[in-house]
């Protein structure tokens, strides 16, 4: 993908998604410029993962657009009219956008290092020795070079998480999405999956990152979005939204989580 | 909490309770004993089984040609099952609701309908299409079988008995592929993978852990399945050898034990084949200790090494093959 520095890397406009009648998300505006943190916050419910994943298609967009890097996701546009990608293109689309899932979704019947070579080598067609080098230096990073020949049920819930973080890395992607990417994870693992992507964030990766953590959001985001009730009630810098709500919906929110 | 951790490194006392006694499980322990001594007392002491006939029979040119004929129709027929079954259960799967109208009646239709009359069918099927030919219609034929031919039984034998088969394997490939997490599909279309790697490399592979007990029992069954396909009628399987024998010398009991002996040894090859093939496909899951992936690290522990975590041998020599 080129990318053009004037225009936002993630540019979400009008963003509809129904469920049959159910109205999920009520029109998302939402724009996430190159090398930053855009941390989203809200209510279980209000349509905070499901606008997450839209921008890499795992979900089908009912209304609105998405482009990243300046390319329009899931669609074609031909004379005014929108033509659905196919699913190789859609797959191309992908390679471009890492994601974190709250379940990790780790492949169980691979180890640590299987797992973050399997998409350098199945879809990018690096060489095994290649993939297995920059696995390994993944795996140094997110502080795991002693786990490489681990299966993921010999590994902490935390440990998987930031498997799955180097299993995205490995990629080289433009964004990485990170949906919950703590919320399945014991108290005291929270810290070492979060230091990772604080590290990345300091790296300048696009981020947009989906979570309960207002310590997180304060400390590495760029910008704080508030959902609820598919919409956004509030966006702007963290530490502003955070000491000083302007809605009351997001003033009740910070009250119960912080 | 040092205090704590100092105050018991003493060697506790142990407790040594005196267990439940279980009289039941003795008493009942006996007599199963009991009745086994006195039937294996009845195999050496009663003239009837002839032993004596057993043994002359056991290696008998027309039972060893029908051990290899039922093996060919075991394994023949499950090929073109579990082939047929994949093309099935994906069908069962698809978006196309015309793939999924038919594979649904196909299972419907062979689970249906007892395997007995199937075979019948496929036997007298020769009789409906007497050749059948390859090629355009109306025209010139690339490719004839002439069904008719005698000694053809074991085409129709195959058939009947995988396509009945295809319907069962359906199903359980089918609970297979359903049995994999929708996230390991996400996931890997997340990492831009296409619909048919996330498929082999992902999904079928997970699937096997489920598919593989089920199937190996479907193979085992299948072995004496075949023992119907004098319904073709095919004559050369190990019932039909051993039954003709048996009809022939007026001394049904030995050859059945022939035929067992034989059916239970096949059997028994095909479980240690599946006890490998479900080691291969539980990788991931059912090691849940360090340890016991990696045999080096197995013997450190062994060898009073604190954790498995602390073996530097564990990064490096187990799963790494893949990556030569």
């Amino acid at each position: 993908m080129t990318i053009t520095t004037e225009q936002p890397l993630v540019k979400i406009e009008g963003l509809h998604k129904y469920y049959g009648h159910h109205h999920v998300l009520r029109g998302i505006d939402l724009n996430v410029n190159q090398g930053e943190v855009s941390v989203v916050i809200g209510p279980s419910g209000s349509g905070k993962s499901t606008m997450l994943r839209c921008v890499n298609l795992l979900e089908t967009i009912s209304a609105g657009r998405i482009s990243v890097g300046g390319h329009l996701i899931g669609y074609r546009e031909v004379k005014g009219r929108l033509h659905d990608l196919k699913t190789k293109e859609i797959a191309a689309q992908r390679r471009e956008i890492g994601m974190v899932f709250q379940r990790f979704n780790l492949f169980p019947h691979k180890t640590a290092l299987q797992n973050i070579m399997e998409a350098p080598v199945q879809v990018k067609g690096q060489s095994k020795a290649v993939a297995r080098k920059r696995a390994l230096e993944l795996l140094d990073r997110v502080g795991l070079a002693d786990r490489s020949g681990h299966y993921p049920n010999q590994l902490s819930g935390g440990q998987q998480q930031r498997v799955a973080i180097a299993r995205a890395l490995a990629m080289d992607p433009e964004l990485m999405l990170f949906d919950e990417p703590t919320s399945a994870l014991d108290p005291e693992l929270v810290g070492d999956v979060l230091n990772v992507m604080k590290d990345l964030a300091k790296s300048g990766m696009t981020m947009i990152v989906v979570t309960h953590e207002i310590g997180f959001a304060r400390e590495v985001g760029d910008r704080l979005t508030f959902m609820d009730g598919g919409v956004v009630v509030e966006s702007g810098d963290p530490r502003e939204v955070l000491a000083n709500p302007q809605h009351s919906r997001t003033k009740e929110f910070l009250s119960r989580v912080l | 909490m040092d205090s704590h951790a100092e105050g018991h490194t003493a060697a506790p006392v142990l407790n040594n309770s005196v267990p439940v006694r279980h009289p039941g499980r003795w008493i009942s322990a006996v007599i199963i004993v009991g009745v086994l001594a006195a039937f294996l007392q009845s195999l050496f002491t009663n003239p009837n089984f002839r032993w004596d006939v057993v043994g002359t029979y056991i290696l008998d040119t027309k039972v060893v040609q029908g051990v290899v004929w039922t093996l060919v129709l075991t394994f023949a027929s499950m090929v073109l099952a579990i082939v047929l079954a994949i093309l099935l259960a994906f069908m069962r799967q698809s978006e196309n609701p015309v793939f999924r109208w038919s594979s649904w009646t196909w299972v419907w239709f062979f689970r249906g309908t007892p395997v007995y009359t199937q075979l019948l069918f496929w036997g007298l099927a020769t009789v409906l299409y007497p050749t059948i030919a390859l090629g355009i219609p109306f025209g010139p034929a690339a490719f004839t079988w002439v069904t008719s031919d005698p000694t053809h039984g074991l085409i129709p034998a195959i058939l009947g008995l995988g396509l009945n088969e295809s319907a069962y394997l359906a199903e359980i490939f089918r609970a297979g592929l359903k049995s994999v997490d929708q996230g390991q599909s996400e996931a890997a279309e997340a990492l831009g993978m296409t619909k048919g790697k996330i498929m082999r490399r992902i999904i079928l592979p997970q699937a096997m852990r489920v598919i593989v007990p089920p199937t190996g029992n479907e193979t085992i069954g299948m072995l004496k399945t075949t023992s119907l396909v004098l319904a073709v009628p095919f004559t050369l399987d190990l019932t039909f050898a051993t039954n003709a024998l048996a009809n022939r010398i007026y001394l049904p009991i030995p050859l059945l034990i022939v035929a067992a002996f034989w059916y239970l040894l096949v059997t028994s090859l095909l479980m240690v084949g599946q006890h490998f093939i479900e080691a291969h496909y539980g990788k991931g899951v059912d090691n849940r200790v360090p340890a016991a992936v990696n045999p080096a690290a197995a013997k450190a522990a062994a060898a009073g090494a604190p954790s498995a975590d602390a073996e530097p041998a564990l990064k490096m020599d187990f799963p790494e093959e893949e990556a030569k």
